[in-house]
């Protein structure tokens, strides 16, 4: 961006690894405080989602970009300006639905799981699960109900982690009150 | 050149911040009520402006001018609503009430966790950094004439 380049360093960038420690205090404190692997997946997927909807207006606001004209542009977006813009990395879009509303966010290089190893007994947990929420109240905000969820996750042993995303409904704008 | 007033709309019509400079008529209802009008108004505008429009629109409905005044509509993709009354004098300051999005509204309310995003705003914080930024605007006049 040529704000932080003007700037030189950039207050508000934060040591990648102090935000994987800290995010990693986070989710293993829900662990402790939910003792159920759903239960946290839930808890993340809300923080997510809070996080979500006040971030899409940074990134609007930083981004200055126009409303996408469909669902691809919206996919791109999300990988090349948002993913690198916050978390820089570009998730790789693949696997696309033939009738074009849903598709795969690839990522290799989930900075979230840098020096995480699940313990045995937890395959319920999607570790990284915040992402489904940020992605979702997001999207909300520009009026795409969109639903997330995780496919694979390295964590478990898979090559990459898989996050699909299926396009439910273009949300309306609330009509004012006595105009129907 | 001067500023009248200036409101903010969130995505569910409720006036999220309203305030006024050089305002010398009131129009003579509560100012629920005039919110209710101003934000029904503009969604008319918006609507008649994308039906009626012969191509797809892209920024849409921008700025209306009566003979006395000039009102200016800004929408963000998120849906909030920046709109600003001026006199006539005043031309094109849609840049500006992106500033006031992206400078102003995203650093002082967005960033704030204790500020609920649908409730009317009041950050003294907020209402201090929006006033500085109007009053050091060009078109801002120093006294009241």
């Amino acid at each position: 961006m040529s704000r932080q380049a003007a700037r030189g360093t950039d207050i508000r960038k934060v040591n990648g690894e102090l935000f994987t420690l800290t995010y990693g205090a986070l989710v293993s404190q829900l662990m402790k405080d939910y003792e159920n692997d759903e239960e946290v997946n839930k808890q993340l997927e809300k923080m997510g989602y809070n996080i979500g909807v006040r971030l899409i207006e940074d990134f609007l606001a930083r981004a200055n970009i126009g409303r996408c004209n469909d669902f691809r542009e919206t996919a791109d977006i999300i990988s090349k300006v948002a993913f690198k813009m916050y978390l820089g990395i570009t998730p790789v879009i693949s696997n696309w639905s033939p009738s074009g509303d849903e598709f795969s966010l690839l990522i290799e290089n989930n900075p979230l799981i840098d020096f995480v190893e699940l313990p045995d007994g937890h395959n319920a947990l999607n570790y990284s699960n915040l992402l489904t929420g940020v992605l979702k109240g997001a999207l909300e905000m520009v009026q795409m109900d969109v639903d997330v969820r995780f496919v694979q996750d390295q964590l478990k042993g898979d090559n990459l982690t898989e996050l699909r995303l299926k396009f439910v409904k273009r949300l309306e704008d609330a009509i004012p009150a006595g105009e129907d | 050149m001067t500023i009248y007033n200036f409101y903010i709309f969130d995505r569910n019509g409720v006036c999220l911040y309203y305030v006024e400079w050089n305002r010398r008529k009131q129009s003579g209802m509560s100012s629920e009520e005039e919110f209710k009008l101003m934000y029904g108004m503009i969604f008319s505008i918006k609507s008649f402006v994308n039906r009626i429009s012969p191509t797809d629109v892209k920024e849409g409905f921008m700025t209306y001018k009566t003979s006395k005044y000039r009102l200016h509509f800004f929408e963000t993709l998120s849906g909030l609503k920046f709109i600003m009354n001026t006199d006539l004098n005043v031309g094109n300051i849609r840049d500006i009430l992106q500033q006031i999005y992206s400078t102003i509204y995203v650093e002082y309310v967005i960033k704030n966790p204790i500020i609920e995003l649908d409730k009317p705003i009041t950050s003294e914080l907020f209402k201090t950094k929006l006033d500085d930024y109007m009053k050091g605007l060009p078109f801002f006049p120093a006294k009241v004439s």
